[in-house]
């Protein structure tokens, strides 16, 4: 009689001191997991020509980044290397740098870094702080940059905001800014938080604002680590809806009835589809974004693409039109995605279910091509042994249902970049992922204006294009949502 | 004294050993021969006897980005899946030779043709072919039509394509163009009419 209890005790033991075993693991996971992921230092470059981030190298304690990266977008540009010199060339502009030395030569007068270039794998780096002084210097225009928060602002691109609260019941915060903007909506109790990834949004003349409001009392401005918020402080739940085609944010409290089942279901839209977001007044944000557009640079990381040139790679070339769209087509507001924005190795699979878990209304993939003129847009060969049945899609096939809108996609596309004066062809292709796209997909490959391969890495004629694909697909914006 | 079934076994086992000797050495030689037969990428010659027969190659023209039909006369054997085996290599010397359309890399070849029941062609390409094409959407998309067209134009019953390279799968032609899945022969068709041009 007396082993019953004790057997019963024990195991009564154990589990209690397997599940507290097991809590400390996961404690200790979780800590070595946060410890082991410091978020990653980026700098981000606003200009007339692309809007951009790139990631920032810490090197014997200083901040730094690759030039020839940071001027890419910018321009036609080339980099050398020969022995410990690295020969930087940005259209006519040449610069000489020399591994693990201040002293550079720009424009034929000497330039000192604040800290040795270190020349890596054939990459050149400068230090972050020069920024400021050494980009001038190169582009032969102002730039103005903020190391603190590594904005870099190249020209008078900076989106400036004015922030008012109107006396009406409830209270609005209207908030009017100079270019459309499409930050990203998140919410926490007390506040309303909106990020700006890609907009080259400046502090108003002081960064905290404040509001003869007792129900939105204050806003403040903030710049970390390449991107912008601004924090809107409320004791009421908010939410945002946008107007004036992205110009405008209007900021105001969640009706109280609507609250509930709204802050369940909806999520952050683009500005252009008069879409609102609610606050919710508990921990989880909501700032799950809805993108119209995936905008997919081909190729990147160890797999280049075509060779255009010796020293011209598709994948960067496809990096460059991509940034460029992506920006054309916000500012036409609609929320893009890119799939990649550095030379980043993603797999066909991954790029189909990157694109598929965002649910946008249109996919377009970016390739360049040095044979032929002008642009191609491609619609999917679905295979042939792919079969979809009922509700499953076959992976192969995923694109079936979705044919007939990428084909009128392309078609339309193509009408519109012809009536531009623009040479342009729809075609079928059997290119992946295309067929593993379960929306509207089209691919569109860019080939040269002339004979000159170079003019693929243009600004004016990758501007071109982009501007006026952007301006195809937004036309179709209306059969495109409705087909989403 | 040795045993003489001791005497007999040793020697069964002495003349076992020369005989697989010989017989390695005979495998060792037919083996080297293969490789070097497996090296040579150059063009199979036409057969040279078999009856003159019409047939049509879509061609493709890079500048213009199109697929154009040629009647050609060629001489033709008569098994089908090596008449579909010819009419394709008929259309590989088009594209090796110096003023071609398209040109194709050095070594290019098509190392056969399986033609299995119902309706399934397998082109099986050489290394040459794919490691050696240049890279791109349409220019990949131009040698793929072509194969599958020609074939399907000159070869009844048709109705699927696969393309592998050295016997096995490859994921593209040369980065672009789908080698991993099968190609449905009447889906392709509004492919072929937008690279005709019409």
């Amino acid at each position: 009689m007396s082993v019953a209890p004790a057997s019963n005790r024990l195991s009564r033991g154990r589990p209690a001191r397997a599940a507290g075993g097991f809590a400390v693991a996961v404690f200790l996971a979780s800590a070595l997991l946060l410890y082991s992921a410091p978020e990653e230092k980026r700098i981000t470059l606003y200009s007339n020509a692309a809007n951009y981030s790139l990631p920032v190298l810490e090197r014997n304690g200083d901040e730094y980044v690759g030039l020839l990266e940071l001027f890419e977008p910018l321009g036609a540009v080339s980099a050398r290397a020969s022995g410990s010199h690295w020969k930087f060339r940005y259209y006519d502009v040449e610069s000489d740098f020399t591994a693990g030395k201040t002293r550079a030569r720009i424009r034929g007068t000497d330039y000192d870094l604040p800290s040795n270039f270190l020349l890596e794998n054939g990459r050149g780096l400068v230090p972050l702080s020069c920024l400021g002084t050494l980009m001038p210097r190169i582009l032969g225009g102002p730039v103005t940059f903020n190391q603190n928060s590594r904005r870099l602002f190249v020209g008078n691109v900076a989106v400036h905001f004015t922030a008012q609260v109107s006396k009406t019941t409830p209270p609005k915060l209207v908030m009017n800014f100079t270019a459309p903007v499409n930050p990203t909506i998140a919410t926490s109790p007390g506040e309303l938080r909106m990020a700006f990834n890609h907009e080259a949004v400046v502090a108003p003349g002081s960064q905290a604002l404040t509001f003869d409001s007792k129900i939105i009392p204050s806003a403040s401005f903030q710049e970390n680590n390449g991107a912008a918020d601004v924090v809107v402080a409320a004791t009421v739940p908010l939410m945002a809806s946008f107007a004036n085609n992205g110009r405008t944010i209007i900021i105001e409290p969640v009706p109280q009835a609507a609250a509930p089942s709204q802050a369940a279901t909806q999520v952050p839209r683009p500005p252009t589809s008069a879409g609102v977001v609610p606050a919710t007044s508990n921990n989880a944000p909501i700032g799950i974004r809805h993108y119209f557009a995936v905008v997919d640079p081909s190729h990147g990381g160890d797999e280049r693409g075509a060779s255009l040139t010796d020293q011209l790679a598709e994948k960067d070339v496809t990096l460059a039109f991509a940034r460029r769209l992506r920006q054309e087509l916000e500012t036409r507001g609609l929320a893009t995605m890119l799939l990649r924005d550095s030379d980043a190795t993603l797999s066909l699979d991954q790029r189909a279910s990157l694109t598929n878990s965002a649910h946008p209304a249109i996919y377009i993939c970016v390739h360049a091509a040095s044979q032929g003129r002008g642009i191609r847009v491609y619609s999917a060969l679905v295979p042939a042994e792919a079969e979809n049945r009922g509700p499953f899609l076959s992976w192969d096939a995923a694109q079936a249902p979705f044919q007939l809108t990428s084909r009128s996609a392309g078609a339309n596309l193509v009408k519109d970049l012809q009536n531009k004066q623009i040479p342009a062809r729809s075609l079928i292709a059997a290119l992946r992922p295309l067929n593993n796209i379960t929306t509207t997909a089209i691919a569109v490959e860019v080939a040269p204006p002339s004979d000159d391969v170079s003019q693929l890495t243009s600004p004016a004629y990758q501007q071109l294009i982009a501007s006026a694909v952007a301006a195809g697909v937004a036309a179709f914006r209306d059969k495109l949502e409705a087909g989403r | 004294m040795i045993p003489r079934s001791l005497i007999i076994g040793v020697a069964i086992l002495l003349a076992a050993t020369l005989g697989m000797s010989v017989y390695v050495w005979r495998i060792r030689s037919r083996v080297h021969r293969t490789e070097v037969s497996a090296l040579n990428t150059q063009p199979v010659a036409p057969p040279v006897s078999g009856a003159t027969e019409r047939v049509t190659l879509y061609i493709a023209y890079d500048d213009a980005g199109v697929l154009r039909p040629q009647p050609v006369h060629i001489q033709l054997p008569a098994g089908r899946q090596e008449r579909a085996a010819e009419i394709l290599r008929a259309l590989l010397t088009l594209y090796l030779d110096k003023s071609s359309t398209h040109p194709l890399g050095t070594g290019s070849e098509i190392r056969d043709v399986y033609l299995v029941d119902p309706g399934l062609a397998v082109i099986d390409l050489n290394a040459a072919f794919a490691d050696n094409h240049r890279s791109g959407v349409l220019v990949e998309e131009l040698t793929v039509v072509s194969l599958i067209q020609t074939l399907t134009a000159n070869i009844p019953g048709i109705t699927r394509v696969k393309i592998l390279v050295e016997g096995n799968e490859r994921d593209t032609l040369a980065g672009h163009a789908d080698l991993s899945n099968f190609y449905d022969v009447p889906a392709l068709t509004q492919a072929v009419a937008q690279l005709q041009g019409q």
